[in-house]
């Protein structure tokens, strides 16, 4: 029988793909974004996870609220990955320093 | 047992194609394996009987989420060669930090099982004879209010924030202005002159 601790275990091997994405791929922002995506999924796939096992519904309205903020998010990001190409011609990552910080 | 047959298939096609996401040598091929994860994460979400919230994946994930990504992947002109070198030397950190990750994840949920869990009260109990969707909306729209509409504020940030950054203004570019040319009156614009014959006209 399908137990709360499979739908833990898929959702921590969705998390650690994302974070590994962040480290294989440093340069390349587009994948980045992606893999934070990874790990917002993975965090709603918990948070349902838990709501449905415990029978308490807030874990849903929760995940609502995350993937709001995934959204928001994403077309933020783009946007400045946009802007940034606008005026530098590359994303690479590594020669992001314009604000000398 | 089709429960357990239908777990399991999203489950290996939600982690590889996550996997193949970060791995993927082209990121339009990336963007697409996203599109399948959350397209198999819905499943996964409609298998513990959350129907909305898998709804939502499928609508606002795929498509929006993933479609502004392939738009911005084919918008910018990018060598996409140049940005995955290193990609062999950053893989065995990464790979030694995510096995670290990952092994302190699964002891802690093998650890968190040994005892049952004993919530003292929910905040919001599943009634059995509702629907999910009903259940929400209620909750959604009665207790949770006021978070709600802070997510409507959140989205209308990032949609003003994403429109303010990538505006520009282009200089040299004539624009209707239609105030003044309502303002135009006839004694402003024309002329009655008894023109010499003969003679140029001087304006």
């Amino acid at each position: 029988m399908i137990g709360l601790q499979h739908y833990m275990v898929v959702s921590a091997i969705l998390f650690v793909m994302g974070v590994l994405g962040i480290f294989i791929n440093r340069k390349n922002v587009i994948i980045i974004l992606m893999a934070i995506e990874l790990i917002l999924l993975s965090v709603n796939i918990n948070l349902v996870a838990f709501s449905a096992f415990l029978g308490d519904l807030v874990g849903q309205v929760f995940s609502m609220f995350v993937l709001t903020v995934a959204a928001g998010e994403a077309a933020i990001g783009l946007a400045i990955l946009v802007i940034y190409f606008r005026g530098r011609g590359t994303i690479a990552v590594d020669d992001v320093n314009r604000m000398k910080g | 047992m089709i429960h357990v047959l239908a777990f399991y298939l999203f489950a290996i096609l939600v982690v590889s194609s996550g996997a193949l996401t970060i791995l993927s040598r082209n990121p339009v091929h990336s963007v697409l394996w996203l599109i399948l994860a959350f397209f198999n994460a819905a499943g996964l979400m409609i298998l513990l009987g959350a129907e909305f919230i898998a709804m939502l994946l499928v609508i606002v994930y795929v498509g929006a989420v993933a479609v502004l990504f392939l738009f911005v992947v084919m918008m910018l002109d990018i060598d996409f060669a140049e940005l995955r070198a290193g990609f062999v030397s950053y893989l065995p950190f990464g790979l030694l930090i995510a096995f670290v990750l990952l092994a302190e994840i699964v002891l802690g949920i093998g650890l968190w099982s040994a005892g049952p869990i004993e919530l003292a009260q929910r905040a919001a109990p599943t009634a059995p004879d509702v629907s999910n969707i009903k259940a929400i909306g209620t909750l959604l729209y009665t207790r949770y209010i006021f978070l709600f509409e802070a997510a409507g504020i959140v989205l209308l940030v990032a949609m003003i924030g994403a429109i303010v950054l990538t505006h520009r203004a282009r200089g040299g570019v004539k624009g209707q202005n239609i105030a003044k040319q309502n303002r135009r009156r006839p004694q402003d614009a024309v002329r009655n002159i008894n023109q010499p014959i003969g003679q140029g006209v001087e304006l």
